[in-house]
């Protein structure tokens, strides 16, 4: 997916390849736009990070191939930039409420049928490994062999993520059980420190353009 | 995977219905305005 030649090496892209790498990058914002928002909970944040990856995406142009997909391409740069800032959050110390906060409420949009921000509550609540599994199979319709990749992992460890995050969303609803938007929900708690701490151990960083 | 824990198919079935539903919900926003302004800048550069 990503070229892992030094700078010097890489082939000179046309005027043409730097405007297909523009068309490509360009009909992709919205798919970073909805993994972004998936794994980060809030809009603006989301786009933020959009925004970044887009920079970063720019800037690395030369290192992607033509003719492989721009999608996953640019998914592994927004998923680094996310890990990348949750751990900058949390060395300035300033994770603890804000980040909470960020996690647990969910997206405002008040247009949003109420079962979407159910179910966006629900999916926050899934360790962050089994979101983004499920998030690229279940929801953005790559193989389990791109999620692998994207994620920097065995196809059988997606597989596995995907399976439970599956059921834990299944039981989730079957109970009723949907986490409201509380910060005092014991689980709700629990999922944010599980979150940290995965975080902070810098877990499952993707090789592509750091 | 099959459900676990007695969960029913259907159950299963619904959320990820509602999964992809959620994501495509986002994918068919208009895109805000900090986007193409982002974009006409890239262009600025070449």
């Amino acid at each position: 997916m990503a070229d892992e030649r030094p700078d010097s090496e890489l082939p000179k892209r046309s005027a043409e390849d730097r405007r297909a790498f523009k068309r490509e990058l360009t009909e992709v914002i919205p798919h970073l736009r909805a993994f972004a928002r998936g794994l980060c909970g809030r809009p603006d944040m989301a786009d933020d990070l959009v925004q970044e990856a887009l920079l970063k995406a720019w800037a690395a142009q030369d290192r992607f191939e033509p003719g492989t997909s721009m999608r996953a391409w640019t998914f592994v740069i927004l998923r680094n930039a996310y890990l990348t800032d949750m751990r900058r959050n949390r060395f300035r110390g300033e994770y603890d409420e804000s980040v909470a906060e960020r996690i647990l409420t969910a997206p405002a949009g008040q247009e949003e049928p109420i079962h979407l921000s159910d179910m966006h509550r629900a999916l926050l609540t899934l360790p962050p490994e089994r979101r983004e599994a499920l998030l690229l199979v279940g929801a953005g319709g790559f193989s389990y062999e791109e999620a692998a990749s994207i994620c920097g992992c065995a196809v059988g460890t997606i597989k596995s993520r995907v399976g439970r995050a599956r059921a834990a969303l299944a039981a989730m609803i079957e109970d009723g059980n949907i986490p409201d938007r509380s910060l005092d929900d014991p689980s709700a708690h629990r999922a944010i420190l599980e979150e940290l701490e995965d975080v902070a151990a810098g877990n499952g960083q993707a090789v592509a353009t750091r | 995977m099959p459900p676990q824990g007695g969960r029913s198919a259907h159950g299963e079935a619904d959320w990820t219905k509602g999964l992809k539903k959620l994501y495509d919900s986002v994918v068919d926003e208009p895109l805000p305005d900090a986007f193409r302004d982002l974009l006409s800048k890239l262009d600025s550069e070449d």
